[in-house]
C-alpha cells in the first residue's frame, strides 16, 4: 500500500470544478514535486491530503487512514502528515522554541523536558539552534520557514507537505530552505511539494507531477519529464518558466 | 407579571410620533451633510502647513471626542447665550450634532488620508497641481472609500445621539415618546415604538449609504 | 439664597464626578464580563447562538443609549421589579457595553490570519487548544487598545444617566446651574472634568495602538 494514495478525487468550489478526478500514488521515501500554472489546482490537491480542503468525490488515503472531514480523524492524521505553508504561519506571540514544542506537549503529550530536548535537536537540524528563545518576528523569512519545518517535524510525520514554501522568500534566502529539504530527503523523509523551483524539482525530486486544468496532465521521473516533456501543455509551461 | 402590553392605546398618538420622526430625519440629514463637510475641512486642517491651524483643529477634535454629547449640547444651548449667542432649541441641537460629527469624522477621514501612498501626493505635485488641488482631486475620494464603513457607523451613531436633543425640548422622536407616555401612561410601549423606529432608521441609513457607495466609488477595489 | 463661590461649584462637581467614575467602572466590569461570556458562547460556533448574539448586538447598537435607559427604567418596573435610577443606569450601561465589547473582541479574533488556524489544524490541536494557546493570546493583545478606547465611550455614556435622575457629574451640573444661573461657567467646568477623565484614556488607547502597529 502506498503511503499516500488519491483515487479519482473531485473538488468543487461551488460551481467551479477545481479537481477533476485526480489519481496519485506516493511511496514512502519519495520526493514528489507538483508543478503547474496558478489555478491548475495544485495547492488544492495538496490541501486535500491533510483535510484542510474537503473533496466531494473519490478517496484520499494517507498512512492507511482515510482523509475525511471529521475533526477527530484529522487530529489523528496530523501525526502522520506535516505541512509547511507559503507564509510560514508561525505563532508570533511564542518564541521559536515554544512554536516547536506546542504540539509535542499538547498533542503528543510529551513532558516539557522531553519536548525541549526534541525541539533543540530539530532546530539544530535546520541550523537554528541559537534561535530557541528568539521571536519569529525577529527572524528573516528563510529562518522563519526553517522554524516552520522544525515545527512540523516535531510531530515526526511520515510525509511532509510543502505548499510553495519558498515563494514568499527573497531569492537569496531560498537556498537555505531547500538545503534543509535536501537533508530531509537523505534521511528518507517523504516529501510532496508544490513548487516553482524547477531546478530543485529536477535535481532533488524523484518524480514530477504536472497539473493542468484540475487534472494530472503528465507525470514521470524528474529528469525524464524535464528533458523530454510529452504534452504540448507541459512543453509550453516549461518554456515559460525557464 | 400581570401587566398586558397595550400598543393599541398608542394609535391616537400616531401624528405625534410622525412629527417627531420627521424632525429626527431632518436633524440627521442636515447634520450628516454639515458634519461630514466640517470633518473634511478639519481633516485638511490637520495636515496643513500652518502649525496654528493644525493645532486648533486637533484641539477641537480632542475636546469634542472627550466630552459627552449631552454636555456639549447644554453648553451650546444654555451656556452660549451668556456670550450673546442665542439659539433656538432646534438650532442648538443641530449645531451640536454637526460639531460632534465634525470632530469624529475628521479623525476618521484623516486616517484615510494618512493611508494614501506618498506617491499620490508626489505624482499630483509633479503634474503641477497645488497641495490643495492634490488634496481635493486626488487624495480625498480614495480616502473616503478607505474609511467608508467607519464613516457610516459614525453617522449612525450621531443619528442615534439625536435622541439626546430631546433634553433641550427639540421635538424629535424621543421627545414625542416622552410626550406620549406622559399623556397615555403607556411608558414602556411608547419607548418600545420609538426604539423600533430608531432601529429601522439605523438599518435604512446603512442601506442608503450602501447605495451611495455604488455611485460614489466607481472603482470597487482600492 | 445660598451664595456659591467657584470653589463651591467645583467641589460639588468633583463630588458628583465620583459617581460618574464609579458608574463607569461598574459598566466597564459588568459589560466586560458579559461581553466575554457572549464572545465565548459565540466561539462555540452554533448557528443559532451566533444568530441570537448578532441580533443582540444589532439591537444595542441600533437603539439610542438614552432609549435603552428609558426602556430599562420603565420596563423593569412593568414586570414588577422596582428599580432606582442607579440600578437602571448600571444595568443598561452594562448591556450596552457588553454588545460593543463583544463586537470589538470578535473583530480581533476574526482579524487573525486564517493561516494561524490552519497551522494548528495541521499540528493536530483541538479547537479549544487552538483558541487557548494560539488565538486568544494574540487577540487579547490586539484588543487592548480598542478596549481602552471604548472605555471613553462608557464614561461619556454615563452622562445620560442624568436624564433618568441619577445624580452624577452632568446632573450635578444642571442642578448647580439651576441654583447659580451661570450656565457658561458651570457647563464649561463639567466639560473640563469629563475631559480630564477621558483624555488620558484616549491618549493611552492611541499609544497602545501605535505600539501594536510597530509590533506587527
Amino acid at each position: 500500500m502506498s503511503l499516500v494514495s488519491l483515487d479519482q478525487v473531485h473538488k468543487y468550489y461551488g460551481e467551479n470544478h477545481v479537481l477533476k478526478g485526480v489519481d496519485l500514488k506516493v511511496e514512502a521515501g519519495e520526493v514528489v514535486s507538483i508543478i503547474g500554472r496558478s489555478g491548475s489546482g495544485k495547492s488544492t490537491l495538496l490541501r486535500c491530503m491533510n483535510g484542510l480542503e474537503e473533496y466531494q468525490k473519490g478517496a484520499v488515503i494517507v498512512d492507511n487512514q482515510s482523509v475525511e472531514n471529521d475533526d477527530y480523524k484529522l487530529r489523528l492524521l496530523s501525526r502522520s502528515v506535516g505541512m509547511v505553508f507559503q507564509n510560514f504561519n508561525l505563532f508570533p506571540h511564542m518564541t521559536v522554541g515554544e512554536n516547536v514544542m506546542l504540539a509535542t506537549k499538547l498533542v503528543m503529550k510529551k513532558s516539557s523536558a522531553d519536548s525541549e530536548i526534541l525541539a533543540k535537536e530539530l532546530l539544530e537540524k535546520v541550523g537554528l539552534a541559537d534561535k530557541f528563545s528568539a521571536y519569529p518576528g525577529n527572524l528573516s523569512g528563510g529562518q522563519q520557514q526553517r522554524v516552520a519545518i522544525a515545527r512540523s517535524l516535531a510531530m515526526s510525520p511520515k510525509v511532509l507537505l510543502c505548499d510553495e514554501i519558498t515563494s514568499a522568500l527573497d531569492p537569496e534566502l531560498v537556498g537555505e530552505v531547500l538545503k534543509v529539504l535536501e537533508k530531509l530527503k537523505q534521511e528518507g523523509m517523504t516529501l510532496i511539494l508544490v513548487t516553482h523551483e524547477m531546478n530543485f524539482a529536477r535535481d532533488v525530486g524523484d518524480r514530477v507531477v504536472f497539473m493542468n486544468q484540475g487534472r494530472v496532465w503528465e507525470t514521470g521521473q524528474s529528469d525524464e519529464v524535464f528533458s523530454n516533456p510529452q504534452t504540448e501543455e507541459l512543453q509550453s509551461f516549461l518554456a515559460a518558466v525557464r | 407579571m400581570s401587566y398586558q402590553l397595550d400598543f393599541s392605546g398608542l394609535v391616537p398618538y400616531l401624528p405625534q410620533f410622525a412629527a417627531g420622526l420627521w424632525t429626527t430625519i431632518e436633524l440627521t440629514v442636515i447634520s450628516t451633510l454639515g458634519g461630514l463637510l466640517l470633518g473634511t475641512l478639519c481633516a485638511q486642517g490637520r495636515i496643513s502647513k500652518d502649525a496654528w491651524l493644525r493645532r486648533s483643529c486637533s484641539c477641537y477634535i480632542e475636546i469634542i471626542r472627550n466630552t459627552p454629547f449631552i454636555v456639549q449640547l447644554f453648553f451650546i444651548f444654555f451656556g452660549l447665550p451668556a456670550l450673546g449667542i442665542k439659539l433656538s432649541a432646534w438650532q442648538a441641537g443641530m449645531l451640536a450634532m454637526i460639531i460632534n460629527l465634525g470632530a469624529y469624522s475628521a479623525e476618521i477621514i484623516r486616517a484615510g488620508i494618512d493611508a494614501a501612498p506618498k506617491g499620490q501626493w508626489e505624482a499630483g505635485q509633479t503634474l503641477g497641481l497645488t497641495r490643495r488641488q492634490v488634496f481635493w482631486h486626488i487624495i480625498l475620494l480614495p480616502a473616503y472609500q478607505r474609511v467608508y464603513p467607519a464613516l457610516v457607523s459614525q453617522c449612525i451613531i450621531v443619528m442615534l445621539g439625536s435622541a439626546v436633543v430631546s433634553q433641550i425640548s427639540v421635538e424629535e422622536l424621543t421627545f414625542s415618546a416622552n410626550f406620549v407616555q406622559s399623556r397615555s401612561f403607556l411608558s414602556f410601549e411608547s419607548y418600545m415604538v420609538a426604539a423600533l423606529v430608531y432601529l429601522l432608521l439605523a438599518i435604512l441609513m446603512r442601506q442608503t449609504f450602501a447605495l451611495i457607495k455604488r455611485f460614489a466609488f466607481k472603482n470597487p477595489s482600492l | 439664597m445660598v451664595q456659591f463661590t467657584d470653589w463651591d461649584i467645583l467641589k460639588n462637581l468633583l463630588l458628583a464626578a465620583r459617581w460618574t467614575i464609579l458608574l463607569s467602572l461598574l459598566a466597564f466590569a459588568g459589560g466586560g464580563l458579559f461581553g466575554l461570556i457572549l464572545t465565548l458562547l459565540r466561539s462555540m460556533r452554533s448557528k443559532i447562538i451566533t444568530r441570537i448574539i448578532q441580533t443582540y448586538v444589532e439591537i444595542f447598537q441600533g437603539i439610542p443609549l438614552l432609549m435603552q435607559l428609558f426602556l430599562t427604567f420603565f420596563g423593569l418596573s412593568l414586570i414588577g421589579i422596582e428599580v432606582d435610577a442607579w440600578s437602571a443606569a448600571v444595568i443598561s450601561l452594562t448591556l450596552f457595553s457588553s454588545a460593543f465589547f463583544h463586537d470589538i473582541w470578535r473583530g480581533c479574533i476574526e482579524a487573525l490570519p486564517k493561516g494561524q488556524w490552519e497551522a494548528c489544524r495541521t499540528l493536530g490541536l483541538t479547537y479549544l487548544q487552538t483558541m487557548r494557546y494560539v488565538i486568544v493570546p494574540q487577540a487579547m493583545r490586539m484588543s487592548i487598545a480598542p478596549t481602552v478606547g471604548f472605555s471613553v465611550q462608557i464614561v461619556k455614556g454615563t452622562a445620560l444617566a442624568s436624564v433618568i435622575g441619577f445624580v452624577e457629574l452632568t446632573k450635578a451640573g444642571t442642578m448647580i446651574n439651576n441654583a447659580v444661573f451661570q450656565p457658561f461657567k458651570v457647563f464649561a467646568m463639567v466639560a473640563v472634568l469629563y475631559f480630564l477623565i477621558c483624555f488620558p484614556l484616549s491618549v493611552l488607547a492611541r499609544h497602545l495602538e501605535k505600539k501594536n502597529h510597530v509590533a506587527r
